[in-house]
């Protein structure tokens, strides 16, 4: 094994990857990836997985319109011999008051700001009930849509930019768990495998969802970061009934049918929820996510329930990720995507290869970077669960 | 041969799809579940399991008992979703 890189990525989900290729295509040697487990077995292969371009933030408006274009060439750019299985028929939020619709509609407007050709629509209750026949109306404000929004399958797109990465290059290792960053001076000059094996290098990205924030007290970083336990239940494969994907912010809950028919339906209970790392499925979840799924699409009551899980969500203190360069020198972040990381992969790939490399990034992600905490600016991303 | 011999029966995977992921170079089953959906259908792996380790192992020179074994998820056989619903709006009251 070799025991020194020119960049050791922490993490092998969808940014460690992202990254990783986005590295090596910008002609990064000596690249190597860690994985304490496989690939995407944290909380990106966990994810429901859904791409959208309404955001209420600029940052991420940006960051979404950027990854959404990707993810439509993804696997042709990537040369993935599988699929990333893209359905892109739509993305509907239901707004269940006034507040919520006014704030959809200022979502919308922001977005058309940035990008005139954005498509986001605010729809009635019935256009909304079109979309997903026979919704429960009772209550429902109204919507905000994309037609060109969607999900895609965390593993597939994991794996094309693993595959791809590895192709330029990168070392990829699964199974190899980081103990430690070593910080020598004010610049990081290694880690330390649970293996005891070291690795020296001066450029080290961790990418590691709420994990990182170990590697971050390490270096003397406080990260204000915490795992947060959201589930999905999983129907039995259907027939295609639902070509979109649904969210309720108000209720936490959001469902979706995949491409092979089975539908995912997903809830967060983050009032009650302990922070810790327990990434085990509840039996109190089943009827949590039974009760509120059913209540926006009552047609699933006659569903089968074959399955279940739970992943975690990397919170940060304004639901915004941490990214790019750190007061330590050679010391990189990309985390605390708070539920929404899968989508902004894509982007957030190429600029943290950009970063890294010391150039200026092709969107500004200075406002995400870790001071903000620090000086007390954030930046509050409204539409996120 | 290899492509009649049905591995997983609920997402119809023969012994060659698994075959091929494994030339691919997968040999942890997690990571050909996850790809491949062999045993995520309603029967929740009852069958391939088992059959699915028995072929990593061999084809990685391991024991099934040195393999990670796949997620075993309740509910473990499907239950409807009104059944969940009433049960617990029993509880409830």
């Amino acid at each position: 094994m070799k025991n020194k890189a020119d960049a050791v990525i922490i993490g092998g989900g969808v940014h460690g990857c992202s990254i990783a290729y986005h590295m090596a295509k910008k002609g990064w040697k000596n690249i190597v990836l860690l994985e304490k487990g496989t690939l995407a077995c944290g909380a990106t292969g966990r994810s429901v997985a859904g791409i959208r371009h309404q955001f209420g933030t600029e940052i991420n408006i940006r960051l979404a319109k950027e990854s959404v274009k990707r993810m439509e060439r993804l696997e042709e750019e990537l040369e993935y011999d599988g699929s990333i299985e893209l359905m892109q028929k739509g993305y509907l939020m239901l707004a269940y008051s006034e507040e919520e619709l006014d704030l959809f509609t200022c979502n919308r407007d922001l977005q058309k700001q940035i990008d005139p050709k954005n498509l986001t629509e605010i729809l009635t209750p019935e256009q909304a009930a079109d979309l997903v026949p026979g919704l429960n109306l009772e209550g429902l404000s109204g919507a905000s849509f994309n037609r060109r929004d969607g999900h895609a399958s965390p593993f597939h797109v994991t794996q094309a930019y693993a595959d791809a990465a590895a192709r330029l290059g990168v070392d990829i290792r699964t199974g190899v768990e980081v103990e430690r960053v070593i910080k020598e001076g004010n610049r990081v000059t290694g880690v330390v495998t649970t293996g005891d094996e070291k690795i020296s290098t001066s450029v080290v990205i961790a990418a590691a969802g709420a994990h990182t924030k170990k590697f971050g007290d390490q270096v003397g970083l406080d990260i204000p970061v915490i795992p947060e336990r959201h589930q999905v239940a999983v129907t039995e494969p259907l027939e295609m009934i639902l070509g979109i994907m649904v969210i309720s912010f108000a209720h936490g809950a959001y469902f979706k049918q995949t491409p092979h028919g089975s539908l995912l339906l997903g809830v967060g209970d983050p009032e009650h929820e302990v922070k810790d790392f327990n990434e085990r499925s509840s039996w109190q979840f089943l009827y949590d996510v039974v009760k509120k799924t059913t209540f926006h699409w009552p047609a699933l009551r006659e569903a089968n329930i074959i399955r279940q899980w739970a992943g975690l969500y990397d919170m940060t203190p304004d639901s915004q990720g941490i990214v790019g360069k750190t007061e330590v020198e050679g010391f990189y972040l990309d985390l605390g995507w708070s539920g929404h990381g899968f989508q902004l992969a894509p982007a957030v790939g190429q600029i943290m290869a950009e970063v890294v490399s010391g150039e200026t990034p092709f969107i500004d992600i200075d406002c995400m970077c870790l001071e903000r905490f620090q000086r007390g600016e954030l930046i509050p991303e409204p539409a996120c669960v | 041969m290899e492509d009649n011999i049905i591995i997983c029966r609920c997402e119809d995977l023969t012994l060659a799809d698994i075959r091929n992921s494994i030339k691919k170079g997968f040999h942890n089953p997690q990571e050909i579940k996850r790809l491949t959906r062999c045993g995520m259908g309603p029967c929740q792996g009852s069958t391939c399991r088992e059959l699915l380790l028995k072929e990593v192992a061999v084809a990685s020179g391991k024991s099934i008992g040195e393999l990670e074994m796949t997620t075993f998820r309740p509910p473990t056989k499907p239950i409807k979703a009104k059944s969940i619903l009433m049960e617990g709006d029993q509880d409830e009251e």
